[in-house]
């Protein structure tokens, strides 16, 4: 299936086994054994009541739960296998169903290298708006992170005042992962609503999906379960993402790790299934290792790109879609880092299908926003959709009428079958490949260029804009929220 | 008629479709078009097109290396007609091109000599594994203005010099200018070896050759 203006990952060629399925189960096993245990804390008066009442053992004082295997397996089991995320414009409505890797810009970041001056600063909305539009021209991006903070904004309206940039700036699906307590998401809700006609209008079109992040290890977000909670309701999808990261929130062994993040999303999903059966769940994961020299959670590194591969295989043996973290990177500015943390994590996450991809754009561990890594985020996004096309062996691509007319020497620049199939060739926009000469005269390179592109889409793109009246009203739900 | 003609002409030039070249210059000669205007004003158009889509970006090297074939396909059914006038196609310069003794390596220097002849060249390619006397005997023979060499081995590339040592012995230069190419040619070999011109890729050896037979404006 093919979007508007969206490339999209599908019908793989290659595949990758990273897990076996003996090692699933015991995965699986080990997560169930936790949740029964070891338990995992939901501080929500609302969740443990969920809980209670689907017969859990509930501690209410540490607000910690331990359930019986076969309740989390039959709670798991009603989640949707596949549905889809709706956009503002139909044609760019994205299929979670396997066959689709979608990738979205990364979020949420605290300061943007600036589209002009190219000096570091703290983010702002207009910031927010800016990235939407360029995403919203990129074909590349499939839908929306709150890429950065609009810390312009009060805190309490913050992630509405997001959502509002976003909308009005690009048609694509909008996920939010910055919307995490009640008051908030009720806004969405129904600033959401209005994009879509109604409120019972939601669940057939989910304009708007909602990303909460665990407390590893083994814990929830109060505020993120009663959004989630709110979401699962009216047929919004959401996802727990856990980012337990190997020797401080997660056990070191990588093994240990998965069982914990997986403990905690399954944990928090079948939460959702037992309040609102069928309710569109995802799976959610930007595992890593932590640094040993400093603690720091790195995005990126080998077991960053083997956890990308093996998260999806766990979200497969639950049915469920993923949202897989990629492109993190710990680099200070685009460069040799970025592009090999960025290229193995996407490869890897994208190998095994993951859904959603998050997503692309950022330096120093998703904290700063630049448009120029975006934009060759976006060309190592293509890299890999070619890759994994794979290698086409049919009489056409074995070329022997050609190979004919060549003969030993000459070469296949003059012949027909070279026209008919050259554009099927992968054709870069930021690598260098000119004579040593032309490099040598102008010294500039994929950073220069991307963020030439960055700039001129910012200059010319015009997104579709968002009816004048549903503005209106957004901004009436979001003063509403604001103190 | 021969407007539509000439539209054709280009157009099979852009499509790199030598088959159809060859028909219409046939057709243009029954038809007793000017073999020189048929070439201006028709398939040259072509040539021109698919230059500047290149330099666009818009078109690549396969396109470009089929209209050049096909260019040469159309000139060589019209070049005996232009000989039956006494006339003759004004060229820009002549050009030798080889291989240097020793190495089999081409792609490159045949690029080069497509390129050159779809600019309005003319071209004898020697072909691979030269010495310096065959690539000089045929320049004097021709009288060329200009000899092309390429190397890929770092073994070989020193026959490059051998050639311009003997150019200079016998006083032929700078009456024959020297370009070289291949994977291992960088400029301090090209300084080094005293060559006139040198070129990375076979696009920017149009450029070079034009500079170094003083038409560097065409």
């Amino acid at each position: 299936m093919s979007y508007k203006n969206i490339k999209t990952i599908s019908n793989p060629k290659l595949k990758l086994e990273v897990l076996t399925q003996d090692e699933v189960k015991k995965i699986h096993e080990a997560t169930l054994q936790i949740i029964e245990k070891v338990g995992v804390r939901f501080p929500s008066k609302r969740a443990l009541e969920i809980w209670e009442a689907n017969g859990a053992e509930v501690d209410h004082e540490k607000k910690i739960v331990r359930v019986k295997p076969h309740i989390i397996e039959d709670a798991i089991k009603k989640a949707p296998p596949a549905y889809k995320l709706a956009a503002r414009d139909p044609q760019q409505d994205l299929q979670l169903d396997g066959n689709h890797v979608n990738l979205g810009t990364d979020g949420c970041g605290v300061e943007v290298i600036d589209i002009n001056t190219g000096e570091k600063r703290t983010s702002c909305l207009q910031d927010v708006r800016d990235i939407a539009r360029i995403a919203d021209a990129t074909e590349e991006v499939a839908f929306h992170w709150v890429a950065v903070s609009a810390q312009d904004t009060p805190v309490e309206a913050r992630g509405l005042h997001e959502l509002k940039a976003v909308w009005e700036n690009s048609t694509k699906h909008v996920q939010t992962e910055s919307v995490y307590n009640v008051e908030e998401a009720k806004a969405a809700i129904e600033m959401a609503a209005l994009i879509v006609g109604g409120r019972d209008k939601l669940r057939e079109r989910p304009v708007l999906s909602l990303m909460q992040c665990t407390a590893p290890p083994l814990g929830h977000d109060g505020g993120s379960l009663d959004a989630a909670l709110l979401a699962a309701e009216v047929g919004i999808p959401t996802g727990f993402m856990t980012m337990a990261a190997c020797a401080t929130t997660g056990p070191t062994t990588m093994a240990g790790n998965l069982a914990v993040g997986n403990a905690e999303v399954i944990a928090g999903t079948a939460l959702l299934q037992l309040a609102y059966p069928g309710a569109p769940v995802f799976y959610a994961a930007a595992q890593t290792a932590s640094d040993l020299k400093t603690g720091a959670y790195t995005g990126g590194g080998p077991e960053d790109f083997l956890f990308g591969a093996a998260t999806n295989i766990l979200a497969d043996f639950y049915n469920i879609p993923l949202s897989m973290g990629s492109f993190a990177t710990g680099a200070k500015e685009p460069n040799w880092q970025a592009g090999l943390e960025g290229s193995l994590s996407t490869f890897m996450a994208s190998v095994v299908m993951s859904d959603m991809l998050l997503g692309c754009g950022f330096l120093h561990g998703s904290r700063i926003w630049s448009f120029a890594e975006m934009m060759m985020d976006c060309e190592i996004f293509s890299i890999v959709h070619k890759m994994m096309e794979g290698i086409v062996v049919n009489d056409e691509t074995l070329a022997m009428e050609s190979i004919a007319n060549v003969g030993p020497g000459g070469h296949y620049l003059g012949q027909k079958h070279t026209r008919k199939h050259m554009r099927e060739l992968f054709m870069p926009k930021f690598m260098d490949r000119r004579p040593y000469s032309e490099w040598e005269t102008k010294k500039d390179d994929a950073r220069d260029w991307a963020i030439t592109k960055a700039r001129k889409t910012l200059k010319e793109h015009q997104p579709d804009v968002l009816d004048e009246n549903i503005s209106k009203e957004m901004e009436r739900i979001i003063k509403s929220v604001e103190k | 008629m021969s407007e539509e003609m000439y539209k054709q002409m280009a157009q099979c030039i852009i499509d790199g479709d030598s088959d159809i070249a060859i028909e219409l210059a046939k057709k243009s000669i029954e038809l007793k078009m000017h073999p020189l205007e048929t070439i201006t004003k028709g398939f040259v158009i072509g040539v021109n097109y698919i230059g500047d889509q290149f330099g666009l970006g818009e078109a690549f090297l396969p396109e470009l290396v089929m209209a050049g074939e096909a260019m040469k396909a159309a000139v060589a059914v019209l070049e005996p007609e232009l000989l039956k006038l006494g006339e003759a196609r004004e060229m820009l310069g002549r050009v030798v091109l080889a291989t240097v003794e020793g190495d089999i390596h081409e792609i490159g220097k045949t690029l080069v000599g497509t390129m050159l002849s779809a600019s309005g060249f003319e071209v004898v390619d020697l072909g691979v594994d030269q010495p310096a006397d065959k690539i000089i005997g045929k320049a004097l023979e021709i009288n060329a203005n200009l000899i092309g060499m390429s190397a890929l081995l770092t073994t070989t590339m020193v026959r490059q010099r051998e050639v311009i040592e003997e150019l200079d012995k016998e006083g032929l230069r700078p009456r024959i200018k020297v370009m070289v190419g291949g994977a291992p040619i960088t400029r301090d070999w090209v300084t080094k070896i005293k060559a006139d011109g040198y070129s990375e890729d076979a696009i920017g050896a149009v450029k070079v050759a034009k500079d170094l037979v003083g038409k560097g404006d065409q």
